[in-house]
């Protein structure tokens, strides 16, 4: 806010906080430019061009014009260059410029002709400035920024602004028709018609089960198991061979069981395991215990 | 809108006058309030979760688990720092500072507290304000997005790049909703700077003549804005269930999924951050800022010295409970459904709603009438027509499922012959929508429990014979 007063009372000349805090970012936003030209990576460009435009707002602020800096930096900063990467991130991050010239001498062509465009214009730029006495707001800017641009733009301008936002909008409509796919309603069954027909027609509404994790196997071959131990032929890959699990002796209750120690219990017993189902060689009750 | 209550309360003039160790102590003071917060909320969420879920929640680290942030902070400075073989290097450093700086860039602008005495120097509670000081947050806020956006993009590797362009487009989109809402606030408050629309909630609107004072908050002039930017907010910060950015169940962890130890923290530590920042927003913006709420109001002194820091904090924490209320209620969005609210709901109505507001204005200006009786006598019976009109709407949508479903209370309803054969074991769908298991019973909560012994003499727990896959 010092500097902000400083900028609008020093009518004539720079104020001490205006003046360092452009030749500190003056620098940066020179940059920022720069880097956007010669950055090999497109997203590296689009966020040195980031840079710039954020010191830009910056000096919008230092010099008495909070509500355009502030704007500068929502706008721009935070739409435009968002909507910018999101469509260079869309291309990929691999994508550099290629450094193969299809034409020749294009390069040295380009560099010239740029280095000699920059120099007509800020001799042009400088040759036009270098007697203007810089001006504070004054009482222009008696009501304060927000205020004065509204007069501004809905007194004097209105016309150029109204004719900006319909350009705006025809290129945002003109976006949309030319991206939207029209479909027939229905030609696509919704997703309550999906969910209806998975629970009518059988009795997995959910995702099949997985393959199972072995001690010795955990191949998408191997099937899963259900509770009573039987693989379940659900979890089995379409064009996969199912594999055969290679079991590890019994050990535990089910021997303990096997040498008449049944009185002593076990895990089996313990877990209540359903009866008369795993009698019998079937495989795993004790190991490769189901997922 | 000149309603200063009190000497106490600042004006845009009293900024930019400080010290400059005053500022200082503002400066440290504010991160550090951030930074503690940050802490306080990730416990607090985890105990309120926990609750909702009936846990008990963390409950090791200091006393009943209340230091378990500070642990969690610690185990993550010192885990390994990974860099991804593919990514950019540059970018992938800069991203969590980026998304981190503007979190707490965008806290200086909002007021804390009246006038005080810091070390006898008169000040603001509020590190500095400027005409446009809303503004500020909501451009601190654009520039968050690049950090997770270009997390996701330098992070070389599929999930975090759709989470960062799923950021870009959600947060870019209900930044544009949240804008919206906060302008109806501009046009009561007269200002954009976060002190003068404290100020101007400090007296309520007069109704009929000044003969009352009807409420002052803009939560309760303009509810529309309010809700609007609850719901937009929500979606600025990514959380659930508008957390699409990082959806566990899609995208491992979105942008974030290859980032670890300090840089994880970074994003984390900002994510928290915008919580607090918007949840001191929606204080500052609608629940009258530092200014005491009504019962405690009729105190003189309510409003003065370091108090309203109490009900300031009181109403920030209040928010992030809803916030977290939020995550424990509801599920996640699907994106098309969420960016379809989005920009078909919340961004018309936020354009009615200020057309509304300014016609109501310019007309009770223009007429020389009352705020408060045009609202009551104008905006009362519109809300009520609007209301009225959504519930008749509603109830002609969902006629077909009415219908339905008393013809089917009243028995006259059978399933359809199907050609399938009907699903094995407990019936899972009825008419071909899922049911839940009608014969579950709610296990008693572990905080109930009372100490039992454990072990050989313990009874055999009951066991459910017919185990379902």
């Amino acid at each position: 806010m010092s500097v902000l007063a400083a900028a609008a009372d020093t009518a004539g000349q720079l104020g001490t906080g205006e003046a360092v805090v452009f030749w500190v970012l003056g620098p940066v936003a020179l940059a920022g430019a720069l880097g956007t030209v010669l950055s090999r990576n497109a997203v590296h460009s689009a966020l040195w061009l980031v840079t710039t435009m954020l010191v830009l707002g910056v000096f919008y602020v230092v010099q008495g014009a909070p509500f355009l800096g502030a704007v500068q930096i929502i706008v721009y900063t935070g739409a435009v260059m968002i909507l910018f990467l999101f469509v260079l991130m869309l291309v990929g991050r691999d994508t550099s410029d290629s450094v193969v010239e299809t034409l020749r001498g294009q390069r040295v062509a380009a560099i010239v002709l740029g280095i000699g465009f920059a120099g007509l214009v800020g001799a042009g730029v400088a040759r036009a400035t270098q007697d203007v006495v810089p001006q504070g707001l004054g009482e222009r800017a008696a009501g304060g920024n927000v205020e004065g641009i509204a007069a501004l733009l809905f007194t004097r301008h209105l016309l150029a602004f109204e004719v900006t936002s319909a350009l705006l909008i025809t290129a945002a409509v003109g976006a949309m028709v030319l991206a939207h796919v029209e479909r027939e309603p229905g030609s696509r069954p919704s997703q309550k018609e999906l969910s209806r027909a998975r629970f009518l027609t059988g009795d997995h509404p959910q995702t099949l089960p997985g393959p199972g994790v072995y001690a010795r196997a955990n191949s998408i071959a191997a099937p899963g198991r259900l509770p009573d131990g039987s693989p379940s032929p659900a979890s089995a890959s379409t064009g996969v061979e199912p594999q055969v699990v290679d079991e590890l002796p019994r050990t535990g209750s089910t021997g303990a069981e096997r040498e008449g120690l049944a009185h002593a219990g076990g895990t089996d017993a313990a877990l209540g395991t359903l009866g008369g189902r795993t009698t019998g060689p079937t495989p795993g009750s004790g190991n490769g215990a189901p997922k | 809108m000149s309603t200063l209550a009190s000497p106490d309360q600042p004006t845009l003039a009293d900024f930019g006058q400080d010290v400059w160790w005053i500022v200082l102590i503002k400066i440290v003071g504010i991160f550090g309030v951030l930074v503690a917060m940050t802490l306080f909320a990730i416990v607090f969420e985890r105990k309120v979760v926990a609750r909702m879920q009936q846990r008990t929640g963390p409950n090791r680290v200091g006393p009943r688990g209340y230091l378990q942030s500070l642990a969690d902070g610690l185990k993550l400075a010192f885990k390994e720092d990974i860099m991804p073989a593919l990514a950019d290097r540059p970018v992938y450093f800069l991203a969590p500072v980026i998304a981190t700086i503007p979190a707490f860039l965008a806290f200086s602008v909002i007021p804390l507290g009246p006038t005080v005495s810091i070390f006898g120097e008169r000040t603001p509670l509020q590190l500095t304000d400027a005409p446009i000081g809303v503004l500020i947050v909501l451009a601190c806020s654009a520039m968050g997005v690049y950090g997770i956006v270009l997390a996701g993009w330098a992070s070389g590797s599929t999930y975090p790049l759709l989470g960062g362009l799923r950021s870009a487009a959600q947060m870019v989109s209900y930044e544009i909703a949240m804008g919206l809402s906060i302008v109806a606030v501009f046009l009561y408050a007269g200002s954009m700077s976060t002190s003068e629309i404290v100020a101007a909630q400090a007296n309520g609107t007069s109704l009929f003549g000044g003969t009352g004072n009807g409420p002052g908050w803009f939560a309760v002039l303009l509810p529309v804005s309010f809700v609007i930017y609850v719901i937009a907010v929500v979606g600025e910060t990514n959380r659930a269930p508008f957390d699409l950015p990082e959806a566990e169940s899609e995208l491992v962890g979105g942008f974030h999924t290859e980032y670890s130890s300090l840089k994880f923290a970074l994003f984390f530590l900002a994510e928290y951050v915008n919580m607090v920042t918007v949840s001191a927003l929606a204080a500052t913006l609608f629940l009258g800022g530092w200014r005491a709420p009504w019962p405690i109001s009729w105190w003189d002194g309510a409003n003065t010295g370091w108090w309203p820091l109490l009900w300031f904090f009181g109403k920030v924490v209040a928010a992030l409970f809803v916030f977290i209320w939020l995550r424990g209620t509801l599920p996640r969005l699907r994106y098309d459904q969420f960016m379809r609210f989005g920009w078909k709901v919340l961004v018309p109505t936020a354009l009615v709603w200020i057309l509304v507001v300014a016609t109501m204005r310019t007309v009770s200006r223009e007429a020389g009438l009352d705020g408060g009786v045009v609202a009551v006598v104008v905006g009362v019976p519109i809300a009520l027509l609007v209301i009225a009109g959504l519930l008749v709407a509603s109830r002609r949508r969902n006629r077909d499922t009415r219908l339905g479903a008393r013809a089917a209370a009243a028995g006259a309803l059978r399933p359809p012959a199907t050609e399938v054969l009907p699903p094995r074991g407990r019936p899972t769908a009825q008419g071909g929508f899922p049911v839940p298991p009608l014969d579950l019973v709610v296990p008693p909560s572990p905080r109930l429990r009372t100490r039992e012994p454990v072990g050989a003499g313990a009874p055999a727990p009951v066991r459910e014979e017919d185990v379902d896959v």
